[in-house]
């Protein structure tokens, strides 16, 4: 398990976690290459399905990164995002899947460093927990989740 | 409308045993509204199956579909193409919609994902309360617009029991009395010689009594 690299997908929003993401590359701050971005105009935009597909198509983890609460450019699109991702932990549960693959994060678009923080947290995390039972090969699931 | 709460996923699980390929239907009317058996609904669910099956090493080949409504035979005649193509159907929709979906292809398995539970309305978005106990025989008119009969939890037809509260009701703090909201409803209308008129005990016969229920609009018989 030791040369494990997970797939995970990162639904970031656009007005935040996409913008600290830019601002961890301009300060040339190192994170795993494990994440795989998909930026959304709001975390209001996640729902279930989106996030169960990620799984179904074998992402090891995956997290959604949103804005401070309180500071929605869509005013509470990340508090409708919130229960969500809580309400789809117990559905990958209901699976058999660790609800520990799926998270929520929060940061503004000043917080670059705190994306790479998440980015190399989470990695660790998943890391830990290895890959996901849906995983059949390694390279079966990047080229199916790219 | 009528309210349906998803079965466990175990449950599910267990039902479609030995089944390789699947139609999950859902029903566009009311579990639409309620959120548990709609297109959404079919979604999540085909995924979960999908996954949790995937995971046993024993795949499981789903069409997802989403018709009308299930309880009108034009509308389950819509499905006929796909069932001769899958060996089982999981209806999302409510009781009446399984069934439907059974009596219409008699060779075809059909499992309920839903429990049927109460007919109701939305509070607020994704919380669902009961209002009506489809009992035949509407008392509206004499408390106010608010059923005793669905929403007293003795049904009581004539006043409050001493369970009364403080406008809430014994079985739980959380729980209204019924009565207490009847009252109060008449007292603002001005209305509590309504409230002086015995209502008689409740003629059950058109409840449950003497089987299922039909509705028989002449004007529609052909």
């Amino acid at each position: 398990m030791a040369d494990f690299e997970p797939i995970i997908v990162a639904f970031c929003c656009h007005y935040c976690a996409y913008g600290a993401a830019d601002l961890a590359g301009s300060m040339r701050l190192e994170y795993p290459p494990n994440i795989r971005i998909i930026r959304l105009p709001c975390t209001g935009k996640v729902t279930p399905i989106l996030l169960l597909r990620a799984f179904e198509k074998g992402a090891d983890g995956v997290y959604v990164a949103g804005c401070l609460e309180g500071d929605c450019h869509f005013i509470h699109g990340n508090l409708v995002a919130k229960p969500r991702v809580n309400y789809t932990k117990k559905l990958i549960q209901e699976v058999g899947l660790e609800p520990e693959r799926l998270e929520m994060f929060n940061m503004s678009a000043a917080m670059g460093p705190r994306f790479a923080e998440v980015a190399r947290e989470f990695t660790e995390r998943i890391k830990a927990l290895g890959p996901s039972p849906l995983r059949k090969t390694q390279s079966a699931a990047t080229k199916e989740a790219a | 409308m009528v309210i349906g709460e998803r079965k466990p996923f175990e449950e599910i699980v267990k039902m479609l045993n030995g089944h390789k390929k699947i139609l999950v239907l859902g029903c566009g009317g009311c579990v639409t509204v309620c959120l548990t058996g709609g297109d959404d609904a079919v979604k999540v669910l085909s995924s979960q199956l999908r996954m949790s099956r995937e995971k046993d090493n024993d795949p499981l080949e789903i069409t997802e579909k989403t018709i009308e409504r299930q309880c009108d035979p034009e509308y389950v005649e819509q499905i006929s193409d796909i069932v001769g193509q899958i060996d089982g159907v999981l209806s999302l929709a409510c009781g009446v919609g399984v069934q439907y979906v059974a009596e219409r292809y008699p060779t075809m398995p059909v499992y309920p994902a839903l429990n049927t539970t109460f007919v109701g309305g939305s509070k607020k978005e994704g919380y669902y309360v009961e209002r009506c106990q489809t009992c035949g025989d509407c008392k509206l008119y004499y408390t106010a617009g608010i059923c005793p009969v669905a929403r007293c939890s003795k049904s009581l037809l004539n006043g409050p029991c001493g369970g009364s509260t403080n406008g809430k009701c014994e079985i739980d703090p959380q729980v209204d009395c019924a009565w207490q909201l009847i009252i109060d409803r008449l007292k603002s209308l001005n209305l509590m010689d309504r409230y002086e008129q015995i209502i008689e005990a409740n003629d059950w016969r058109s409840s449950r009594d003497g089987g299922p229920r039909t509705m028989i609009r002449e004007d529609f018989q052909r």
